[in-house]
């Protein structure tokens, strides 16, 4: 028999085994093996990060206006400091600068406001985002109402651009994508097989066919005296594309709701219209906003191929600085520039919705 | 000690002065355990008591920074052959019984004689029936896991161990994630096993099969062996307080 | 109502729009209406269109001269060929560039993937870094910078840069040797055939050893060695019957030897490091929803490292990797079609493209080149399908 009456102190780990040493040794140089691969990723890191700093920063060019101001080894920063402008809004017109920028600030505001989990009102805010907001932004941004100078949309370009067309064909494609998504799980076979046509069509093939299909097909497709904007054809291509991803997405929250939910609404004497409207939807949306952030930066990236069809978005834009006579051969920073800014965007909203799929697995987790 | 060993050779596991810390948190404190070939051990106290840990060490699924732990004469050091050579001679069942959802109930049985013994495929299925049907699982055989109850899946995962023919058999918490009625059904096989003069190191939290089998039973707190003694002494006659305290929780009801 | 469902109560019959059955059916009555005059109302007026404009629909123009030559064509063209061959054409390109992008994306991706995972803390953050870089910027961006900043700024043929006699990289491409086979030549492939099918004759019979009597040797070891010693053996004895044509500076430009064009290059580097970027995520993620009791258990049942991957980890790996690595792949093929932008000549360049615009046959041009790739995705769909009925895990 045993019968420990003193409690052992909790006693410091011994030396060697916590503590950077330590650390250094388990991670980096545990074995002959992974000693090389640490020297080797050194050099690999040395062999990358110096240059581009070398480049990018130490021996750039920063102020000046024009390509003589670049006379050093490194990036010409100057280039992009004279086209942020239009890097930035396209062809708008600078004297009209203050409208997008309204936009952008209310557009930045909503999204705080949507991101921040304390603010209060969240449906309230999304329902004026969605319901109010696009009504302001077209005023805004196109005018003619209000004494406002028409801007027409083949002016609009640049970083304005590219959020615009994925705002849009985003909000667009929602409410086609939870429709389809329904019919895709109803049980009547002919819905349920449109809905698999359609939705696997979109999919099926490259969206650049789509958006040349919206460019060339649909003006054939409307009467001819109907012509529509070269803006709008590419948003409908972009919006139907994203829809049949949407939908996708939309049946996997769905597919994760348990069953009993849809059983106990319908044990309540709920008709479908409610127990998916009421119990259903609320539930799996918040599942699927990670699923949704996730196919709006895929989304985000795809607008990049509206340039194709001749619209100038950020890399439209920055493609068509790039040929200007007067800035030849500075295409490494354009692209440089370009690729900076898709990444924030691209890369925060990826660690949101990799946050957000964190705090909704708290609940299943052991 | 209640008896100094007698023979070194009768020692199954040994373990003098073993610590381990996760980080700073330090989870064995000074454990020194021995335990006689066909000696049946019961491991019990409160959750985070280190007692999933101080058997995850004998088969070095867990690292021990200080101390000693020999295995069946062998001593345990970082030497991944001497590691795979213990682990051979250790069984060990799991809380959430780990079988490959991706092999049939068979071939679960089959794959370490098969892999790792070398055995004709022919004879590594005759030994993993003959064990399936001593855990009354034999009629499931060509199943998945997954089609299995979890019962079931933990008979099986016995069976898996067994046939490796195994000196010692480690039980990580073998019921608690099994429903109420098929508690029975593994504690039974449990017993089976015991009386066949298996030497088992169970970390459990039923006290009426550690009542009925066990040689002895240890008693956990904050990472130290706080009580070990025989069955009938450990639990009319607790020594420590907080023993008292843990057998009034789960036997108060 | 839920105990008898298919008995109604007798003398209860609820009006028409009252009754779930018929509701649905009046419901898809009306959906297959509309469409159809959707359908309608676009065909008339696409006719209509099409009449004013004077183009004649059909696919007759397919066999029409094209008129215009295509810089890289792995069949016999020429700008006398026709529309049709164009298609063939642009089609080979297509999946030329999609199958090395798949190869080449595949080989990164897998590499990174198990970087990801290293116990290297510094291998993990590199393709950590290696991942997020990519995976976060346009791919049209990537092959903007692969093709402009990088292959386009490339020195001019006369100042190639050389790598040994045999390879010069310049802004006209990668200039390649060619090997010319000479008679003797024939042997070598012949040997490698026959060193395949030894190699599965040799792993077959491992693995029935295996099960007879539990030995095994190291037989993927030993069938790589046959599989590239046996031809190199045959190639040496042989007399190495193979002359490289070397590509050669004449004027201002390289004749001889294979020529890869830049704007394949850019295409195919610039593909293969995005989507490789997706698959490395793929394949950590694949790689860890594996639990971690599989790995103990596989362990504590004493199975060295290796096996412990091999049989447990992997299988089960793959069944959770390979449905999202094959959209990955679709998706790749899709966006070679981002060639148009570069103009390397895929199907999109040069079908949907050249040719509509040459010939104005918007409905068709597009219509094929949709066609081809959604038989494709149809065609992978399919494989997918199966391949999931097929390692399902057996659940209750």
């Amino acid at each position: 028999m045993i019968h420990n009456k003193d409690t052992i102190p909790q006693r410091p780990a011994p030396k060697g085994t916590i503590g950077p040493i330590a650390w250094l040794r388990g991670n980096l140089f545990n074995g002959p093996v992974n000693s090389i691969f640490t020297l080797l990723g050194l050099y690999v890191l040395y062999l990358l990060v110096v240059p581009t700093i070398q480049w990018a920063f130490i021996d750039a060019d920063w102020v000046g206006s024009s390509r003589e101001d670049c006379s050093r080894a490194g990036a010409c920063w100057v280039f992009i400091n004279a086209r942020f402008s239009q890097f930035m809004y396209g062809l708008y017109p600078s004297s009209e600068y203050w409208r997008p920028n309204i936009v952008f600030a209310m557009f930045a505001a909503i999204i705080a406001w949507m991101v921040i989990p304390r603010l209060p009102f969240k449906r309230w805010v999304a329902l004026l985002a969605l319901l109010v907001f696009p009504v302001i932004a077209y005023v805004l941004l196109h005018g003619g109402y209000f004494d406002l100078p028409r801007v027409s949309t083949h002016r609009w370009g640049g970083l304005m651009l590219t959020l615009l067309l994925a705002t849009v064909g985003m909000v667009g494609a929602l409410p086609i994508g939870i429709v389809l998504a329904l019919g895709r799980r109803s049980n009547m076979p002919i819905v349920k097989t449109f809905c698999v046509i359609f939705i696997e069509f979109w999919r099926g093939v490259p969206l650049i066919t789509i958006l040349f299909m919206a460019s060339v097909m649909l003006p054939l497709f409307l009467p001819s005296e109907i012509s529509v904007d070269r803006l709008v054809r590419a948003l409908i291509g972009l919006t139907l594309f994203q829809s049949a991803y949407m939908a996708e997405v939309i049946r996997g929250g769905l597919q994760a709701i348990p069953k009993g939910q849809d059983e106990a609404a319908a044990a309540l004497g709920m008709t479908y219209w409610k127990r998916m409207g009421l119990i259903v939807m609320p539930q799996a949306l918040k599942m699927m906003i990670p699923g949704i952030v996730n196919t709006f930066i895929s989304l985000f990236k795809d607008t990049t191929l509206v340039m194709i069809i001749g619209l100038f978005d950020l890399l439209g834009i920055v493609q068509a600085a790039l040929s200007d006579s007067n800035w030849l051969g500075f295409s490494l920073e354009g692209y440089v520039f370009a690729a900076f800014v898709f990444w924030i965007f691209c890369f925060s909203m990826s660690r949101y919705s990799q946050y957000l799929e964190r705090k909704l697995n708290t609940g299943h987790q052991r | 000690m209640t008896q100094a060993a007698t023979n070194a050779s009768d020692l199954m596991v040994e373990m003098r002065n073993v610590n381990k810390w996760y980080g700073d948190f330090h989870v064995l404190r000074d454990i020194y355990l021995e335990v006689k070939r066909g000696e049946r051990i019961v491991v019990c106290g409160p959750s985070g008591s280190g007692k999933s840990t101080l058997i995850r060490c004998i088969n070095h699924l867990e690292e021990h920074q200080k101390g000693e732990i020999v295995v069946g004469g062998i001593p345990l050091t970082q030497d991944v052959k001497r590691i795979e050579q213990i682990r051979r001679s250790v069984g060990m069942v799991f809380q959430h019984f780990n079988l490959f959802p991706h092999l049939t109930v068979l071939e679960n049985c089959c794959i370490a004689p098969m892999w790792v013994q070398k055995k004709p495929r022919k004879e590594a299925e005759a030994l993993a029936m003959e064990y399936l049907e001593r855990v009354r699982i034999a009629e499931q055989a060509t199943k998945y896991p997954g089609q299995l109850s979890g019962g079931q899946q933990q008979r099986v995962a016995i069976a898996r161990s067994l046939c490796m023919h195994p000196d010692v058999m480690l039980f990580d918490e073998p019921t608690s994630a099994l429903d109420p009625e098929m508690i029975k059904e593994v504690l039974d096989v449990m017993v089976e096993l015991a009386e066949e003069g298996m030497t088992m190191i169970c970390v459990t939290h039923e006290m009426g099969f550690a009542k009925k089998v066990a040689d002895r039973v240890i008693f956990m707190d904050q990472g130290q062996i706080i009580e070990e003694n025989a069955p009938e002494p450990f639990f009319n006659n607790p020594q420590s307080e907080r023993t008292q305290l843990f057998l009034s929780q789960i036997l108060g009801h | 109502m839920s105990v008898r469902p298919n008995i109604r109560p007798v003398g209860h019959k609820p009006p028409f729009w009252r009754d779930r059955a018929k509701r649905a059916l009046i419901f898809q009555i009306i959906l297959v209406a509309v469409v159809a005059a959707f359908l309608a109302y676009i065909i008339h007026n696409t006719q209509a269109n099409l009449n004013a404009r004077g183009i004649t629909t059909g696919f007759g123009f397919l066999s029409n001269t094209a008129g215009f030559g295509i810089v890289q064509s792995l069949i016999d063209y020429s700008s006398q060929s026709s529309y049709g061959r164009t298609f063939v054409v642009g089609l080979i390109n297509t999946l030329l560039v999609g199958g090395l992008g798949v190869i080449a994306a595949s080989i990164i991706g897998f590499t990174v993937g198990i970087a990801r995972l290293s116990p290297n803390w510094l291998i993990a953050r590199l393709a950590n870094a290696y991942i997020e870089t990519f995976r976060n910027i346009p791919v049209l961006l990537q092959i903007f910078f692969w093709y402009f900043a990088v292959l386009r700024t490339l020195p001019g043929a006369r100042d190639s840069m050389a790598f040994g006699e045999a390879f010069f990289l310049n802004v006209r491409g990668l200039y390649l040797p060619q090997p010319l086979f000479e008679s003797g030549f024939g042997l070598i492939p012949a040997t490698f055939v026959v060193a395949i099918i030894a190699s599965i004759a040799l792993i077959i019979w491992n693995r029935r050893r295996h099960e007879a009597t539990g030995k095994r040797l190291p037989a993927g070891l030993i069938s790589l060695v046959i599989i590239f010693g046996l031809p190199l053996l045959v190639l040496i004895a042989t007399g190495v019957p193979v002359t490289w044509e070397m590509p050669e500076l004449r004027g201002f430009n390289f004749r001889g030897g294979i020529t890869i064009i830049p704007e394949f290059l850019a295409l195919w580097l610039a593909l293969s490091i995005y989507t490789a970027s997706f698959i490395a995520e793929i394949v950590r993620s694949g790689i860890q929803a594996i639990p971690h009791g599989q790995t103990e258990a596989a362990q504590a049942l004493s199975l060295p490292r290796k096996l412990v991957l091999r049989l447990v980890v992997i299988p089960q790996a793959m069944r959770v990797i390979i449905p999202p690595l094959t959209s990955q792949y679709l998706n790749l093929i899709k966006n070679s079609s981002l060639a148009t932008a570069i103009g390397y000549p895929d199907l999109v360049s040069v079908f949907a493209g050249t040719t509509l615009n040459q010939t104005g046959q918007a409905i068709e041009v597009i219509a094929m080149t949709m066609a081809v790739y959604l038989v494709i995705s149809l065609l992978v769909s399919m494989f997918m399908n199966w391949f999931n009925a097929r390692v399902a895990l057996v659940e209750r």
